[in-house]
């Protein structure tokens, strides 16, 4: 905005009224703010900064773009906990090239949801929901045929619930009737507990990776380091290999769906890593 | 589960991604000296199982996979989702197709 245009613009605002509230014009980063906007589906928002740097706030870490702090689209300043995350994200808004696309940004969107947190949601909610996936998980709900799926089913899904069963110390069992398994009381209260001792923005990316998975015990599976990324949506995608593999690749929706997969189930993944984890050096005392 | 691939693997792999999205001066980038940093880290142990270095490899494992299936699943997307409208011969020949070829002219031409 050069200044003649503000000036004409400041001689509008005291002939119409309080239209343009004085706030609006005065601060460039400010201007930059609401033309960052996230929601206008109609057109592509192109690059517009050159370069992406992290910097330390009193709330955690920033990205600036260029000079501009980014922002939610809920009009909140982006911080993040730890420098970690703050890399990621800052890489991905590096790595637009003209055009910005939001759906390939998948830290940065967990980031917003657990600071807009738009579903105005805590940390009960969330726990909940997770439990009652449970009920409906991918690996529990087996099929009666063809005989092939059924003992792929249990060559690959038993010796991952097998292991939730033992590290947990709890039972879940599987079932192949439409009701699904019946998980005991006191396993939901076992994962409760434990769940409970996540912070709000580690849920935000369980939660996210159950979504995608489908299945809490590959999501558990996963976090916990039992089982890779790779490994995780693979089981999550049983069945579809299963057809695939009898009826061939389509590379434009069966490789598509699984990149897509992997990655935001990789991008979960690392959240849930770096919001969970104190991120101070682990130093081994030396025993000479 | 499985044993996963050696750290240097995933190092290179992980090298390459930066590079792919950086450019040449991907060895200036914050990423890169983040990533390498925690490598050295990690790399030394006296003892033989080490939960630290085994959870670090984990989520190099991890982020190797973001920046991959994402870089992976934008080239398919702009591969075959972005086009829009093409003739019959273009989309044919996306899936490897041709059209089919009749010398003699099809029988209603002039």
């Amino acid at each position: 905005m050069t200044a003649a245009m503000l000036k004409s613009l400041v001689r509008l605002q005291s002939h119409f009224g309080n239209i343009l509230s004085p706030g609006q014009l005065c601060r460039r980063s400010q201007q930059f703010r609401s033309a960052l906007n996230y929601s206008s589906a109609t057109e592509e928002r192109k690059r517009f900064y050159q370069d992406v740097s992290i910097s330390q706030g009193e709330g955690g870490y920033e990205i600036n773009l260029d000079q501009r702090k980014l922002k939610t689209p809920g009009g909140k300043l982006f911080t993040v906990p730890n420098e970690a995350l703050a890399i990621a994200v800052a890489t991905e808004w590096d790595a637009q090239k003209d055009t910005l696309k939001f759906y390939t940004m998948h830290l940065s969107t967990l980031c917003n949801t657990a600071l807009d947190n738009p579903t105005q949601r805590n940390k009960e909610q969330m726990i909940s929901a997770a439990l009652k996936f449970l009920e409906t998980d991918t690996v529990c709900y087996r099929v009666d045929e063809p005989h092939g799926l059924v003992e792929l089913q249990k060559n690959e899904w038993d010796p991952v619930l097998h292991w939730m069963e033992n590290r947990y110390n709890v039972t879940i069992g599987s079932s192949s009737s439409i009701l699904g398994p019946e998980i005991p009381e006191a396993t939901k209260e076992t994962f409760r507990q434990h769940l409970n001792s996540y912070s709000f923005w580690s849920l935000t990316g369980l939660e996210y990776v159950i979504t995608q998975l489908k299945s809490v015990v590959l999501s558990m599976g996963m976090i916990d380091r039992h089982l890779t990324v790779e490994q995780a949506v693979l089981l999550s995608r049983l069945e579809e290999e299963f057809q695939i593999q009898h009826w061939g690749n389509v590379e434009w929706a069966h490789d598509y769906d699984m990149y897509e997969l992997r990655a935001r189930t990789a991008a979960g993944a690392l959240f849930v890593h770096l919001t969970s984890e104190s991120f101070t050096v682990k130093r081994k005392l030396m025993q000479n | 589960m499985a044993a996963l691939s050696s750290p240097l693997r995933v190092c290179r792999g992980i090298l390459k991604e930066l590079r792919a999205i950086h450019g040449p001066t991907y060895n200036r980038s914050l990423a890169y000296n983040y990533v390498m940093d925690q490598f050295r880290k990690n790399k030394v142990t006296a003892e033989r199982y080490c939960r630290a270095q085994d959870e670090a490899n984990h989520d190099s494992h991890t982020y190797l996979c973001l920046l991959a299936s994402s870089r992976t699943h934008k080239a398919l997307h702009d591969f075959y989702h972005v086009k829009g409208e093409c003739s019959t011969a273009q989309a044919a020949g996306m899936v490897g197709l041709r059209l089919p070829t009749q010398p003699g002219g099809k029988g209603w031409e002039k």
